[in-house]
């Protein structure tokens, strides 16, 4: 069965994910519980990129700024809970706060497809970038917010009484529950009618047209649901954070999430957790000797895209016959 | 009786040339129209404008009586009008199965279905091993695209067309490429497929659309010079001179 090799990469991962708090502990390494939680929200991002680019073919550069507005939605909620006077009603509950960043990343996905969709090839790419900028200097404008400066948040969200999320390792097993149950949903997606179809517009989008495919609704919803995903990666990356600042929202963080997803391999399942794992990986051992760590980036991406260019991935899963 | 799919002064201009002229084309059903004309005559354009891939800029196109000239491709589908295309559009990297399970799902219910795995709705591949013994694949339903003879792409490109059992299919030279055998078995399959449905066929082998045509309507510049059955058509001096030439004589 081809899903064999999959399935055994994602059981290893998760049970070495599960193990690494207590190694971490034991080892008084627990530094790296916080760069795993940023891995797992990052890997959730990257899943999210990799089904609008991976499954349904749109090269999309507005990624970041979903990514960002989630992570906005939950800081202001946050935010505006403490305060007095308020014209926003706030939020701690985790139940409120992180739907709350999906809905937003979903919307503002749909909003920004239903306008890119119009275009194609790179004109999709610069209008998915102006609309990343614009999100970017909407947020870097927002005085109350703290504009440029940031906002930070008091406290992580209330998930459950008697489950502190300000307790890292216990953010990072909440991190990634959600990060295996969004992982298990992009695989149910992929392999249903919705994936098939969004597979069969990229391979050959006149075509499904002529079958009598709608492609544009369906690329519209899919784009939405990459928006809810980078949504809940940034909450989670508020949340771990305690700070927000329009420098997610930059047209740079886009292009990063793009990085991890070709490290980790386009339209691969494992790919958002290898990618985001090469990537923050490469820039805590580097950035600790030099500030130019990228080159060493540079040369894993370059070894990556030569010797390896279906993502790291694609090095678990056999090839079809 | 009406006809399944009727243009009225249809027009389609590229700049300077006109590329569809004035064409009012009836395709009664059942029946295979052949159409023919030498290459630049507009035929593909023709096509396409039936299909709604292209928009004419005057006349109207009626499929079953309804108005369809202003339809979007996809919305076509579901008032029974299919097409294939003259140079092969498959689905690369899939297998022949799961290419007709994609043409199939199509038209079989709603796809904005995102839990259950499409592999476990056996209707859809009952009907996909239909159409592929319909096209005569059904030995190599398992076998990639990429790794099918020119012919039988060709067949499987008939295939995806017909999984939406359209009650009108374009074919755009479905034996472009072929060879001797290659066509013949191509000619059986549309020759299967009169029961079923209507087919307007755009065809460069002669031969073969003399001997499947009902009928054929004949293309030149753009504009239809002559249209009827297989022998006036034969006989049509002004088609002799401009197309037919040694071949129908």
């Amino acid at each position: 069965m081809k899903l064999g090799a999959t399935w055994w990469f994602g059981i290893v991962a998760v049970v070495l994910l599960v193990l690494l708090p207590p190694i971490a502990s034991f080892t008084q390494q627990e530094f790296y519980i916080g760069v795993a939680t940023r891995v797992l929200a990052y890997a959730i991002a990257v899943s999210s990129l990799n089904l609008v680019l991976g499954h349904g073919g749109m090269l999309s550069l507005a990624q970041g700024s979903l990514l960002g507005a989630g992570a906005y939605t939950t800081a202001i909620l946050t935010v505006e809970a403490t305060k007095d006077v308020t014209f926003l009603p706030g939020a701690t509950s985790a139940w409120i706060t992180w739907p709350a960043a999906m809905l937003v990343g979903a919307l503002l996905g749909l909003a920004i497809a239903s306008i890119s969709l119009r275009t194609r090839a790179i004109f999709f790419l610069m209008i998915t970038l102006a609309f990343n900028q614009m999100l970017y200097y909407l947020f870097f404008s927002m005085k109350v917010y703290g504009g440029d400066d940031g906002l930070g948040m008091a406290a992580r969200s209330d998930l459950l009484p008697g489950l502190a999320l300000e307790n890292d390792t216990v953010f990072f097993y909440v991190a990634l529950a959600l990060f295996a149950i969004f992982t298990f949903v992009q695989h149910r997606l992929v392999h249903s009618r919705f994936g098939r179809v969004l597979e069969g517009i990229r391979i050959n989008e006149p075509r499904m047209q002529a079958l009598g495919f709608d492609t544009y609704r369906y690329k519209l919803v899919c784009f939405a649901i990459g928006g809810a995903g980078s949504g809940l990666a940034g909450a989670l990356l508020a949340n771990k954070n305690l700070f927000v600042s329009p420098g997610l929202l930059d047209w740079l963080q886009s292009g990063t999430l793009l990085v991890m997803t070709i490290l980790g391999g386009v339209g691969q399942l494992w790919g958002g957790l290898l990618g985001a794992a090469a990537y923050l990986v490469i820039e805590e051992l580097l950035s600790a000797y030099t500030q130019r760590w990228q080159i060493g980036l540079g040369v894993a991406l370059i070894a990556v895209t030569l010797y390896a260019p279906r993502g790291l991935g694609a090095l678990f899963v056999p090839r079809r016959p | 009786m009406s006809p399944v799919l009727a243009t009225t002064s249809l027009r389609k201009r590229f700049g300077g040339i006109t590329a569809t002229d004035d064409v009012s084309l009836d395709v009664a059903a059942h029946e295979v129209h052949a159409l023919i004309g030498p290459n630049g005559a507009g035929k593909s354009t023709l096509i396409g404008q039936l299909a709604g891939t292209l928009r004419p800029d005057g006349g109207t196109i009626l499929c079953n009586g309804l108005d369809v000239t202003h339809m979007p491709a996809h919305k076509r589908v579901a008032h029974g009008l299919a097409r294939s295309y003259q140079i092969t559009s498959t689905f690369r990297g899939l297998t022949v199965l799961d290419n007709l399970v994609l043409a199939v799902q199509a038209t079989a219910g709603s796809s904005f279905r995102f839990w259950r795995p499409a592999s476990a709705e056996a209707s859809l591949y009952d009907r996909a091993r239909e159409v592929a013994a319909l096209v005569d694949l059904s030995a190599r339903e398992d076998v990639l695209v990429d790794h099918l003879s020119h012919g039988e792409e060709r067949q499987l490109e008939v295939g995806l067309a017909l999984a939406s059992r359209p009650r009108v299919l374009l074919l755009d030279e479905p034996m472009a490429g072929m060879g001797k055998e290659e066509s013949a078995r191509m000619l059986h399959l549309i020759e299967r497929l009169r029961s079923s449905t209507t087919v307007l066929l755009v065809e460069h082998d002669m031969a073969a659309v003399f001997r499947l045509a009902d009928r054929i309507t004949v293309l030149v510049y753009g504009r239809v010079i002559a249209s009827g059955k297989p022998d006036e058509i034969r006989r049509d001096r002004e088609v002799r001179e401009a197309y037919l030439g040694a071949a129908a004589s």
